[in-house]
């Protein structure tokens, strides 16, 4: 559905996207993950072909993006929510809809229809006739959303679609995007909230300047690390320590009161790890399992990427 | 170029227009106290001043049409394209499926056909008050004449796309609507300044003076045409306009 090979783009000599090569199926919610400045707008506007590569492939449904005539059928089939939601202040919400209606050569009853469905889901409609320049940002943002939707596009690029909303508009709009993920919209997500980008993205990209790691929200995860156990303990002696070291176990860390070890497998090292510390006279509080988030994996990867 | 997509973009910018009272101000009312301060000041100097002085006076006047309708082209061209950069709506607007020809054409509408619409009412303003005030001067009505139709159909149809071909080369380079007048009226200043010559009567608004300023304007409207339209490029629009 979304595909890119080797594409790149410079401006004069500074290299915004290294070639950047990946797949996006039909109906996935891909998470662009990356800090600000790293070229994720730059690849969204690339994609919807408002600006052009310095080198590299990237298609849309089949249809290559550098090719005029195609890229007027690739704006035909995908909706973008652009960083800034740029409507028309002095316009109804009802209006400014209609206006892109019209823009995409929707029908008449398909925007009367599209313009009240996407409304009313997005709970603006009672609002439609109110100026969008009223608009508090989250309501804006909304709006902008039901705009790039206003012609049943296949695919849409939402780019930082949650950026400065409140938690509970957040929650409206990702809510939002899970609903348009059942309707089998392909979904490309520009964000660095990573919160987000787990709660909804099929497969996530993690992305500054190149690609650095792509893959599921659980397979970025267990990328950091494999398992480790946090045992807490009134206190952490220097035995206990000196038993931990005779054992052949991975690499652990203690503070006063827990100890951190790597295990490769829980299961059998756990209870080992449990009794030497008891026969050490460890009073264990309680033991668990630490996951790695997909933060950790974001982090790491990121700040590998830049050593 | 499908020319119904340029159209929706006219149309929506003159509900834009419509809602900004700054607009409507100079649209309406500057080019109304024009056409009636002018013929009113030819009223009060017909005992005082010769017919020929009077005729040079009134084709100068005449002459403040080809200015005016840059002015107003100027703020339409202003808030129409600039305006978008501004509130950061072109991003969408050029995501949709259509040539930046057709944008650019509907822009150049937008502020073109109101520019030129409120000229030509205001002309007509003035054209009726100046025969209501002359005839018995003269003995005949001083308009309609060919003058006056080479002004309007020919000078201020050009005027208006000088203004926003230029609106739209300023666009990629300034952020605010008042620069962006001031750099645009700072263009024109050499026809702005013909206007002393002619109420001075030292240049005569004759025919073939009016083909020179005609030809020359057209001259700078296909060089500004060819530069705004490389100006007016999605690439450019996205990473290039500061």
């Amino acid at each position: 559905m979304i595909e890119a090979e080797n594409l790149t783009r410079k401006f004069d000599d500074l290299l915004a996207v290294d070639n950047l090569s990946f797949h996006i199926d039909e109906g996935e919610v891909f998470g662009f993950l990356g800090p600000n400045g790293a070229g994720k707008t730059t690849t969204i506007r690339m994609l919807s072909c408002l600006i052009s590569k310095t080198s590299g492939e990237a298609r849309i449904s089949g249809y290559d993006t550098s090719n005029e005539s195609d890229s007027l059928k690739i704006r035909k089939i995908i909706g973008l929510l652009p960083e800034n939601v740029g409507l028309y202040d002095e316009l109804s919400a009802y209006k400014n809809l209609d206006f892109y209606g019209k823009m995409y050569d929707c029908s008449l009853n398909k925007r009367k229809e599209n313009i009240e469905h996407f409304l009313k889901m997005l709970g603006l409609w009672d609002k439609r006739d109110m100026s969008a320049g009223n608009f508090s940002k989250g309501m804006k943002q909304k709006l902008a959303i039901a705009r790039a939707l206003i012609h049943d596009p296949e695919i849409l690029f939402l780019d930082e679609p949650t950026a400065n909303l409140d938690p509970e508009s957040s929650k409206t709009v990702r809510e939002f995007i899970l609903e348009l993920k059942n309707e089998n919209k392909t979904i490309f997500i520009n964000t660095h909230n990573l919160d987000e980008a787990q709660r909804i993205c099929d497969k996530i990209g993690i992305f500054n300047k190149k690609l650095m790691a792509m893959g599921s929200p659980e397979d970025l995860e267990r990328s950091v690390w494999s398992n480790k156990t946090i045992i807490k303990l009134k206190n952490v002696t220097t035995k206990i320590l000196e038993s931990l070291d005779n054992l052949s176990i991975g690499n652990f860390t203690s503070t006063d009161t827990d100890i951190t070890i790597d295990v490769n497998d829980p299961e059998i090292e756990n209870p080992l790890i449990v009794n030497t510390i008891v026969s050490a006279g460890g009073k264990i509080q309680y033991v668990n399992k630490l996951s790695p988030s997909l933060e950790d994996a974001y982090l790491k990867i990121v700040r590998g990427g830049n050593e | 170029m499908n020319l119904s997509k340029s159209w929706v973009i006219t149309n929506k910018d003159f509900s834009i227009f419509m809602k900004k009272k700054r607009i409507l101000y100079t649209l309406i009312i500057l080019p109304l106290i024009f056409s009636i301060l002018l013929p009113l000041s030819i009223r009060s100097l017909t005992t005082v001043t010769s017919a020929n002085d009077l005729i040079a006076l009134i084709n100068a006047f005449s002459y403040f049409y080809i200015i005016l309708v840059y002015i107003q082209s100027t703020t339409l061209a202003s808030y129409s394209i600039l305006g978008e950069k501004i509130e950061q709506s072109l991003e969408p607007l050029l995501a949709t499926p259509t040539t930046e020809s057709e944008l650019l054409f509907g822009k150049t509408l937008a502020s073109f056909i109101p520019a030129v619409a409120i000229i030509y009412a205001n002309s007509l303003i003035f054209m009726i008050l100046i025969d209501l005030f002359t005839t018995n001067t003269f003995g005949y009505l001083f308009y309609p004449n060919w003058t006056m139709v080479f002004i309007l159909l020919v000078v201020v149809p050009l005027s208006s796309i000088f203004s926003i071909q230029l609106n739209v080369i300023i666009s990629s380079r300034v952020n605010d609507v008042r620069t962006a007048n001031q750099l645009g009226f700072l263009m024109f200043l050499p026809f702005m300044g013909l206007y002393i010559p002619l109420v001075t009567n030292s240049l005569s608004l004759n025919i073939t003076n009016l083909t020179i300023i005609s030809i020359i304007i057209l001259l700078i409207d296909i060089t500004l045409f060819y530069i705004s339209k490389s100006t007016f490029s999605r690439d450019k629009i996205l990473t290039m306009w500061k």
